[in-house]
């Protein structure tokens, strides 16, 4: 019977056997060639056999030698900082910049403790009217400030 | 030419108004985020890479550049106020300086640490200047074994500087150079692991890797800790020390560049490394009667000294070489590769005013610092107490802004947001995200000079050991490697990253 004896271990083995056999997969493909003209595939093999290796090592560790657990994970600001970043890049052409980083930048305060709606507002204006100040009027990136879904262009 | 007539080139450049300009905001930036929690050097230069590609090269890297060493000096300033290392080359600073301010003597601690950074950071720039290009020159008869063997190495001492286990080391340095191989191959044009999706067509875009591993992941990293930072509340006065004190401290600063601009130069060193041996050596050569740990002024001067030399001279090998020592100089090498310069020993010959401008503007940049940082240390220890819930916001929308530049693309900006999950989870899971960087960057290199070098040896790997320049690499590497995997090294290592 196995048990998990360091969970650090145990989960980054598997995670980099998960991550090998991604890209085993995609070497499937690539032709390999010989040591003398190495095909497209031939370093990406090399180094997918030495990741599988490792990820081996790592997982036998986890099962055969104590370590510490892995801890708490902040799952609330884990969740939050992502979707509101992943929220902007899906938000920006059709909102433009201005709303879409205040979406942004708002969601992304929930994360935090300590945070009243009246407070978080205040940051938002600031951090927009900031970031448009320095990087479209400073450094003059061409982003429009109000996108398509909004009335602008 | 002479190493004058090459400095008086460089300070053309770097005094010229415009680089004068963003090496002072690199350096304002530096302190800054020096003095900020939870943002260091890395996740800057990262956020801040985007807007340096509408600058000339020279004032890109001038800027860049300032912000590392800038960071040196915020970060000690931190260390001894508030007992926290803005920055992981002040770790060491934070063990004596902060007693030394407790016993209210930060004004003394204050000043060590800001002079003797500045020596050290001229005693560097002369360095540069005076051993880059023979390292150059040798450099250009290297062919690509020796290119090959070179970047073996420099692997192989990030795997052996790497906190925790080398297992874990080497296998980040695997996957990233293995993210390094995604998109087209460069002999053939063949898309590689591209899954079916035109987004990864050019592969994995640098920026929003390391933005996502060292901006985003650290926020959520950061958000676990609920820190309070409370600095010392006393004045800061008595900025400049006794004669006694004075005495005190030459030993310390000049061993402390000693040390600090040699472990600079090699590969995986930097600032951090320098910093740890030069305290452990005033610890072992004071005479002083307070013990260190207690407040000895040796324990602020040397490490202080030792980790801005080592922040300088690590560009040694990445000017020279073309090879990041740390991740620092790996964002350096993305930005250089970005404006269309290939790092490597032929800069210095071709691109001699971008080399000896950025080298003298490390100068002037370290003399505006010192001004920085004695005279207007009470703007920083009120920046100090900012909270982090009020930072964290704007760290994610400069980001966004930053990654979504790089191309108009709204798939960089997904792909920095799932880097800074993998980038938590890696660290939750102890495996150091830095190693991954330096593969990442290095990967298509290392592949490119690995297939030349077996075309021209038909395919014979002995190639790699025939020649002396990349065998004594070679064999340097397989030795760092096993010795830090013999028990009793094995056994301090661990100790000395606990301290």
């Amino acid at each position: 019977m196995l048990t998990i004896r360091n969970p650090k271990d145990f989960y980054t083995g598997l995670l980099l056997l998960a991550i090998s056999a991604v890209f085993a997969y995609g070497l499937f493909e690539l032709p390999i060639g010989t040591a003398y003209r190495m095909g497209p595939g031939y370093f990406p093999m090399v180094l997918t056999i030495m990741l599988t290796l490792c990820g081996i090592a790592i997982l036998a560790n986890g099962l055969l030698s104590d370590g510490e657990a892995i801890g708490v994970i902040p799952w609330r600001g884990l969740i939050i900082v992502t979707g509101s970043v992943l929220l902007y890049g899906a938000t920006l052409k059709g909102l433009g910049m201005v709303p879409a980083l205040a979406l942004t930048v708002f969601l992304s305060t929930f994360a935090g403790r300590g945070w009243d709606a009246k407070a978080a507002i205040g940051v938002t204006v600031v951090l927009v009217a900031s970031c448009v100040a320095i990087f479209v009027f400073g450094l003059g990136l061409p982003l429009s400030l109000f996108g398509p879904w909004v009335g602008g262009y | 030419m002479d190493i004058f007539s090459n400095l008086a080139l460089g300070f053309e450049q770097a005094l010229s108004l415009t680089n004068i300009w963003y090496c002072f905001i690199g350096v304002l930036l530096g302190t800054l985020i020096g003095v900020l929690p939870g943002l260091g050097p890395v996740a800057t230069i990262a956020m801040l890479l985007p807007i340096t590609f509408g600058l000339p090269p020279v004032t890109a890297m001038i800027m860049l550049a300032g912000i590392y060493y800038g960071a040196q000096y915020g970060g000690s300033t931190t260390a001894i106020l508030v007992n926290l290392p803005g920055e992981p080359g002040s770790v060491v600073t934070a063990l004596d300086g902060h007693q030394l301010a407790r016993k209210g003597k930060a004004g003394l601690a204050l000043f060590t640490a800001a002079v003797g950074s500045f020596f050290a950071g001229t005693v560097a720039t002369f360095l540069i200047a005076g051993f880059a290009p023979p390292l150059a020159s040798v450099a250009l008869t290297f062919g690509p074994a020796e290119y090959f063997a070179l970047m073996v190495l420099g692997l192989a001492a990030a795997v052996t500087l790497a906190h925790g286990s080398i297992v874990k080391a080497i296998a980040m340095i695997t996957l990233g150079l293995l993210l390094g191989t995604m998109g087209q191959d460069l002999y053939t044009g063949a898309p590689r692991f591209t899954f079916g999706s035109n987004e990864f067509a050019d592969g994995i875009d640098f920026t929003a890797l390391a933005m996502g591993i060292f901006g985003i992941g650290e926020i959520i990293r950061n958000l676990e800790s609920t820190e309070v930072r409370e600095p010392i509340r006393s004045r800061i006065r008595d900025l400049i020390p006794t004669k006694a004190e004075f005495m005190q401290i030459i030993m310390p600063v000049l061993r402390g560049t000693g040390i600090g601009s040699l472990l600079g130069i090699l590969p995986g060193g930097g600032a951090v490394l320098g910093s740890f041996a030069s305290y452990s050596v005033e610890k072992k050569l004071s005479k002083n009667p307070t013990p260190f740990g207690q407040g000895a002024i040796e324990g602020v001067a040397g490490p202080e000294s030792a980790n801005n030399a080592g922040a300088q001279t690590s560009f040694i090998p990445m000017l020279t070489l073309g090879i990041p020592s740390n991740p620092v100089m790996a964002l350096m090498i993305g930005a250089l590769i970005i404006q269309g310069i290939v790092p490597g020993p032929n800069v210095i010959t071709e691109k001699p005013d971008l080399f000896w401008g950025v080298i003298t503007s490390m100068w002037v940049g370290n003399a505006m610092l010192l001004i920085l940082n004695l005279p207007l240390i009470g703007i920083w220890v009120r920046l100090m107490t900012v909270p982090y819930k009020l930072l964290f916001p704007a760290i994610i929308a400069v980001c966004c802004i930053g990654v979504y530049s790089l191309s108009n693309n709204p798939f960089d900006v997904y792909l920095m947001a799932i880097f800074g999950v993998v980038g938590y989870f890696l660290v939750k899971l102890d495996c150091e995200p830095a190693p991954l960087l330096l593969g990442f960057v290095i990967g298509k290199l290392l592949e490119e000079y690995l297939r030349r070098a077996m075309l021209l040896s038909r395919g014979d790997p002995m190639v790699f050991m025939q020649r002396p320049i990349s065998a004594t690499l070679l064999v340097l590497s397989v030795i760092a490697l096993l010795v830090v995997l013999l028990p009793a090294v094995r056994k301090k290592r661990e100790e000395a990253f606990r301290e």
